[in-house]
């Protein structure tokens, strides 16, 4: 009896400890941040939303799409057939943004943000705990969004004039640079909801997270196609999120682009990276 | 025995508070939150930021030299014009008229291949007439670009034409031009007012118009003679927004018959001028040293007494910010930093009800004032008068601020009017005002600000962007959408008149709308008003 002691004790202050060590903590965190998310009703459907949305407007666009008899060779459009259908990433990525900034701003609308810091007192493992998540579910959610979007360009955009015969390429992933395309805009979505998170923890205002976080991606795409300076608006489409994403879903004409793909998808990383560390500065720093 | 009187407060019954105490107590809420007053000083600051660094320089050249930017002449109501044409004329003193057969009307233009123009590259040229080539008689004050003119042409598919100062076109006899079926052609001056007649034979005249030409003089010497010009060859396609799929130089060929001119004698011979390259006047014959061996210089040629061919290359009409012809830059420009501030008057009028709901302050707001309907509509006045006037002061200083920064890069900035540029500067500031509204009702119908500020965001720059700068719809899916959706408000921005007899692709991009500047903020005005109303149908039947 007295043998069983010390394990039955060690394994009580075990339990209230939690798990020991770096990895079991991480583990920790994560499983609570995990259930955090999942329990929450509104998560599943923004997620929804975000992979049908993005299916339902890279399909509407697709379908909308004409060319102007006599002028659909791909020198007289221009058109690219990866990006027509991938158009739904507009919608998707306000989505996605939103599911990021939910998952910060969520709490510190409600208070829970005190009684999370409470129990998880590693402030930098908290946000990559909640990164983490988002990036899972955002990434669910955007591989489900791009699929779709490819079946429906795959289907719509060969009737509407950018068929095989006109010169264009029919989209697959068995094409090295449509499969660059796809998982870049799946990419893309991950890291503008990890955009969102980084400055929502920032801010702490789910409100007024993601007006930054859409003016971020709408003002400079707007900006640059107004400015009559092209260098200006040239160095603005480097710098800007979403101009720099759509980058890297070009499958035509890429050597004539401000920026490389691989280069653009790097921009997008660069903002989402800068964004959590300014976030994890602040809720480091700052009392909750 | 005591009577027991019941208790009765000597205090009035409280009387619900009447609008102006509701319009102050929501006032006081917008004044006294922190976040809010931030949102109206950044409404006025980051667009004047934004202006201030989007400052852009124009100039061209190559091998370190450097060019300024031409600019658009200025026709004589004030407008930038473009005046590119051959002319064939002589002095006419006084009151006098010209008359003319025409016979013919040819051209020629250059088809560059695909949308990809590699500089210095051959294309080949093709035989035909632009839709808007021109070829006719014409009375002008000067050969000085940018002078009053009134003039009776032929054109290659719009028919007879009576057009003076830039922006005038009346239609006449209907068809094309040939030598079977000639169009004679006269125009008579009295002091500045010209009348253009048009007939099929020579004999039955039927008149057009009589216009008082702005700018022609009432009594001097005016010029009077042939002219052709030809606008570039311009395919409008569909498949992109619209957008100009190839465009090239052209040159329009006019043959005259039976030129006879009145109120000339002892005017000199006919002398030919390019007008628009600066050339002086050359001999009969003698092709124009404009380009280097150009086939598109302009030239005539005398076949007869009164019999002449003329050959012209260039647009003779309004500048048109856009099209091929244009050399001009829209003001439209100078707003873009507004974007910036619509983004953060939508966060301000969905916070402004929203932070109420999450606070439990609403609770307070509609107990001290039970009219649910008073409450929305008191929110609602407050928030779009301090946007209006935030928006106000904003387009206040960066439109003539981004108007003064981008004319002194030296980029080509066609005029407006003061009343136009007064007109987009409040239009835009009621843009926000409106944007705002919208974005309370819809955030007193969410009671969530992340869910009104997506809605509305996503309502207003999901369109713009896929209208404007993505350019993946065709034209008509564009226009129904400028004309449905919120955005179509952004034609209060619009700075130039659209006009039928310039071939150009009219995209909002280029700052063109499809619906009336006010019209088009009347559709966003409708959008709020029917959220509001939702809005407050919502707030009186639902808990708070």
């Amino acid at each position: 009896m007295s043998a069983l002691a010390p394990a039955a004790a060690s394994a009580a202050t075990s339990a209230i400890e939690g798990p020991r060590g770096r990895a079991g903590r991480m583990l920790a965190a994560l499983h609570a941040e995990w259930t955090k998310f999942r329990t929450l009703p509104g998560t599943f459907w923004l997620l929804a939303a975000t992979a049908v949305l993005t299916c339902a407007l890279g399909g509407a666009v697709s379908a909308a799409f004409r060319c102007t008899p006599g002028y659909c060779s791909p020198a007289d459009t221009g058109a690219d057939p990866a990006k027509v259908a991938l158009s739904g990433l507009y919608l998707g990525q306000v989505l996605a943004a939103c599911v990021g900034v939910l998952v910060v701003g969520g709490e510190y609308g409600t208070g829970m943000i005190r009684v999370t810091l409470a129990a998880l007192p590693r402030r930098l493992q908290v946000l990559a705990a909640k990164s983490c998540v988002v990036a899972g579910a955002a990434g669910a959610a955007a591989l489900a969004g791009v699929a779709g979007s490819l079946a429906a360009g795959r289907l719509l955009l060969p009737g509407n004039g950018l068929s095989a015969a006109n010169g264009y390429v029919v989209l697959s992933l068995g094409n090295g640079t449509d499969l660059r395309a796809f998982s870049c805009a799946a990419l893309y979505l991950v890291l503008i909801a990890l955009m969102g998170t980084g400055l929502t923890a920032a801010v702490r205002n789910s409100g007024a997270a993601i007006g930054i976080t859409l003016g971020l991606l709408f003002l400079f795409p707007i900006v640059a196609s107004v400015v009559p300076d092209h260098t200006l608006a040239r160095h603005l489409n480097q710098l800007s999120p979403m101009t720099a994403g759509s980058y890297a879903l070009a499958t035509v004409g890429v050597h004539g682009l401000p920026l490389a793909p691989w280069q653009g998808i790097g921009v997008v990383a660069l903002w989402a990276a800068g964004a959590l560390v300014l976030g994890g500065l602040v809720l480091r720093l700052r009392d909750a | 025995m005591t009577v027991m009187v019941p208790y009765r407060s000597s205090v009035a019954p409280a009387r619900p508070p009447g609008f102006p105490s509701l319009l102050l107590a929501e006032w006081t809420k917008l004044r006294t939150v922190r976040g809010f007053l931030i949102a109206l000083l950044l409404t006025v600051l980051l667009p004047v930021g934004f202006t201030l660094l989007g400052r852009s320089e124009c100039s061209f050249g190559s091998d370190g030299q450097s060019f300024a930017c031409p600019s658009a002449p200025v026709g004589p109501d004030g407008e930038a014009v473009d005046d590119n044409l051959y002319f064939v004329h002589q002095s006419l003193p006084a009151n006098g008229s010209i008359t003319a057969e025409v016979t013919g009307l040819t051209g020629k233009y250059n088809q560059p291949s695909g949308n990809r123009v590699r500089v210095g590259q051959a294309f080949p040229s093709a035989s035909g007439t632009q839709p808007w080539s021109k070829a006719g008689i014409m009375i002008k004050a000067s050969t000085k670009q940018g002078s009053a003119y009134a003039a009776m042409l032929v054109t290659g598919s719009n028919g007879t034409r009576m057009q003076w100062d830039y922006t005038g076109d009346t239609a006449g006899l209907r068809g094309n031009v040939s030598a079977s079926s000639p169009r004679w052609l006269r125009l008579v001056r009295s002091g500045s007012t010209v009348t253009g007649y048009d007939s099929r034979n020579g004999s039955t005249w039927t008149e057009v118009g009589r216009y008082q030409v702005h700018g022609l003089p009432a009594s001097g010497t005016v010029q009077v003679g042939l002219f052709a010009a030809s606008p570039s060859h311009t395919t409008v396609t569909n498949s992109i927004g619209s957008s100009v799929g190839s465009q090239g130089p052209a040159l329009a060929t006019g043959a005259f018959a039976a030129v006879t001119a009145s109120g000339t004698a002892g005017a000199g011979p006919w002398t030919g001028t390019e007008i628009g390259s600066g050339i002086g006047p050359v001999p009969p014959g003698a092709p124009t040293p404009g380009g280097p061996g150009s086939i598109f210089d302009g030239s005539w040629q005398q076949a007869g007494p009164a019999a002449f061919t003329v050959s012209g290359s260039g647009e003779v009409g309004p500048d048109v910010p856009g099209a091929p012809d244009s050399i001009g830059a829209s003001v439209q420009v100078a707003l873009s930093g507004m974007f910036v501030a619509l983004i953060v008057v939508i966060v301000l009028g969905a916070l402004f009800v929203a932070a109420e709901y999450r606070r439990g302050m609403i609770r307070v707001t509609l107990a001290a004032a039970p009219s649910r309907w008073r409450v929305l509509a008191a929110k609602s006045a407050v928030l779009a008068a301090a946007s209006f006037v935030a928006g106000l002061i904003a387009v206040g200083i960066t439109l003539p601020l981004g108007l003064h920064l981008l004319r002194a890069g030296g980029n080509p900035i066609d005029p407006i009017s003061a009343l136009t540029e007064a007109r987009m500067a409040v239009g835009t500031a009621l843009l926000l005002a409106v944007a705002a509204v919208l974005a309370l009702a819809i955030g007193a119908m969410t009671r969530r600000s992340m869910l009104a500020i997506v809605t509305v965001i996503v309502f207003i720059f999901i369109p713009y962007i896929l209208v404007n700068v993505a350019n993946l719809l065709p034209g008509a899916t564009t226009h129904w959408l400028l004309r449905l959706l919120p955005i179509a408000a952004f034609s209060i921005q619009q700075p130039y008149p659209a006009y039928h007899q310039v071939l150009a692709p009219y995209t909002a991009s280029n700052g063109y709308y499809p619906l009336a500047p006010w019209a088009g903020l009347g559709v966003l005005v409708l959008w709020a008003a029917v959220a509001l109303v939702a809005a407050g149908w919502l707030l009186r039947r639902r808990d708070a």
